[in-house]
């Protein structure tokens, strides 16, 4: 468990020396500025807009915005986990990192759990603070809450370590510059899904629907952030909340219970592919 | 005792491509032992199997009794790559400690500090690794290797990047570490670094054991040269036992003589025999 916690440190250390919570900081806080502008606005015009009968502007206003703040959560925790975590294995063995570390008698599993571990204790935080920050802005300023208060934020968190997982696993097996480009086009190829998913609802094509549902749960971070989605707008009905279940990124579906155990189960499962291949290769 | 490193039909190969053919090899409890051999012989692979970062294709490499790359194995050895970077971030002090951690040692700054002293970075204690030229990181690196008094250490290459000043604290070092009963892999292509501190040596060719032996074992006569009023003249077909009959001849014949030494072959003689002027 020492040495968990010790190449853990190495992690967390390493990012900020390296300067890396400086430069998310100032992204983050250039996030939530605009965010509150945007919000400021959107709120101070809502009065003035005349909506289709059946639809409450401020609810839909509040929760498509802070639907879109959600997006931007996940996006930018799954950058901050896909840079933590892609040269892990075979870009720090490349680079001549890995060697004096993996000879020392710690488990390669060892090693990867704990950079596991270091990325989770970097993102998780991060993901909540985030939401919690864009929760915050868009209640403080359009008088909405979403109907979820903390379930949409760690599952938010969940599909980020999620892609750290499979940053990990794309780790072992790709260069480093290899497996971020990989990464990133399997989280745009969930977004994918999700708009996939948003048309099939729109033309009430059970094949597309299907196929995004499939797609969605092969890669479960969508998934949880559909039912994120979901979760916030819980108890709105009628026509407000067909809406906004449509989107924005992905329509909001219902995953439950069986989808966390899942992504819980995904992340257990891609570790291990993870572990295995990093036993069985050469550095 | 069991040997700190036991290497028994050890075969890896790359594809097609054989790395190591069947070797075998023993470093002794506080022996010191030279890997010779041109680029491509194996040298790198056969440490980086003892050290468990490479695995075999068959064959049996053992490190004080424990399988290779086991964590008992990995718990008795220090390695020094070849080629080995560590991050520049971190400072001699904070690398020191993190090999300690994980090494799971418990000498604490006392350690780091004679670890320090011993490759001459006492005074770099709190200079981060990428303010260091690349001879003083390779002097932290050895110290790396040493964290946690292992007692199988393996270099490669430990002093490619040393100037020669660099090279003779190695040296030192390394005898120093022989007289503590730390057994030692040194590979390096410095022919004449390998004859003056190891006790055995080993040349590998093409994945293979072409020669081993200790220097003197591996030196072979090569004659004997005198020195007279005349000049100096080598009698290669001459060994030690007719040296002194060979000086009472000359004298007999009305030379002086001034000198007579017997000549060997050097570890490079043997070298290059023993890879056929192979380079790579």
């Amino acid at each position: 468990m020492t040495a968990i916690w010790t190449i853990a440190g190495y992690g967390l250390r390493e990012a900020l020396r390296r300067k890396v919570f400086v430069v998310v900081c100032f992204l983050t806080v250039a996030f939530l500025a605009l965010y509150w502008l945007g919000a400021h606005y959107a709120f101070n015009h809502v009065g003035n807009v005349e909506p289709p009968a059946g639809v409450d502007a401020r609810t839909f206003a509040g929760a498509f915005l802070f639907g879109m703040a959600m997006f931007g959560t996940l996006f930018l925790g799954v950058v901050l986990a896909i840079f933590l975590t892609l040269g892990t294995v075979r870009g720090d063995a490349e680079r001549a990192l890995l060697q004096p570390l993996v000879v020392r008698p710690v488990g390669r599993s060892t090693l990867l759990v704990a950079r596991f571990f270091g990325a989770a204790a970097v993102c998780v935080p991060y993901v909540l603070l985030l939401y919690f920050a864009s929760m915050l802005l868009t209640g403080l300023e359009g008088s909405w809450w979403p109907d979820r208060i903390v379930t949409p934020g760690v599952e938010l968190a969940g599909g980020v370590l999620i892609v750290a997982a499979l940053s990990l696993l794309g780790s072992v097996f790709l260069s480093s510059i290899a497996n971020g480009i990989a990464i990133f086009m399997i989280f745009g190829a969930g977004l994918v899904a999700g708009l996939l998913g948003n048309i099939g609802h729109v033309l009430n094509s059970p094949g597309l629907i299907h196929a995004a549902k499939i797609a969605a749960w092969a890669i479960p971070f969508e998934a949880l952030y559909q039912d994120a989605l979901r979760a916030i707008t819980e108890k709105t009905s009628g026509l407000t909340g067909f809406l906004l279940r449509l989107g924005p990124f992905g329509g909001a579906e219902q995953g439950g219970v069986g989808l966390r155990l899942w992504a819980v189960a995904y992340i257990v499962l891609v570790g291990a592919v993870a572990v295995a291949g990093f036993a069985r290769r050469d550095l | 005792m069991s040997a700190a490193l036991a290497v028994s039909g050890l075969v890896k190969r790359y594809g097609a491509v054989e790395a190591l053919g069947g070797v075998d090899l023993e470093v002794r409890e506080s022996e010191l032992v030279g890997l010779l051999g041109p680029n491509g012989a194996g040298k790198s692979t056969l440490v980086k199997i003892a050290c468990g970062l490479v695995r075999p294709t068959t064959g049996r490499a053992e490190v004080c009794g424990a399988r290779a790359g086991s964590r008992e194995a990995r718990a008795a050895l220090g390695y020094l790559a070849e080629l080995f970077r560590f991050p520049g971030w971190m400072t001699a002090e904070e690398l020191l400690e993190l090999h300690q951690r994980l090494a799971g040692s418990d000498g604490g700054e006392r350690e780091r500090v004679d670890l320090l002293e011993l490759v001459g970075l006492q005074d770099a204690r709190r200079r981060p690794v990428e303010a260091m030229s690349k001879g003083m990181q390779q002097r932290l690196g050895i110290a790396q290797a040493l964290v946690g008094s292992p007692r199988l250490l393996l270099l490669d290459e430990p002093t490619s990047a040393l100037d020669p000043v660099g090279r003779r604290t190695v040296r030192t070092l390394l005898e120093e570490l022989q007289r503590r009963g730390v057994s030692v892999l040194l590979n390096s292509h410095l022919l004449s670094e390998i004859e003056l501190v190891c006790d055995r040596v080993v040349i590998l060719l093409a994945g293979r054991v072409v020669a081993a032996g200790t220097p003197t074992e591996l030196a072979r006569p090569r004659g004997v040269e005198i020195e007279t009023n005349e000049g100096k003249r080598t009698y290669p077909e001459v060994g030690r036992d007719d040296l002194p009959r060979l000086v009472a001849e000359l004298v007999r014949d009305g030379k002086s003589v001034y000198g007579a030494r017997l000549l060997t072959s050097t570890l490079e003689d043997v070298y290059v025999e023993a890879v056929s002027g192979e380079t790579s």
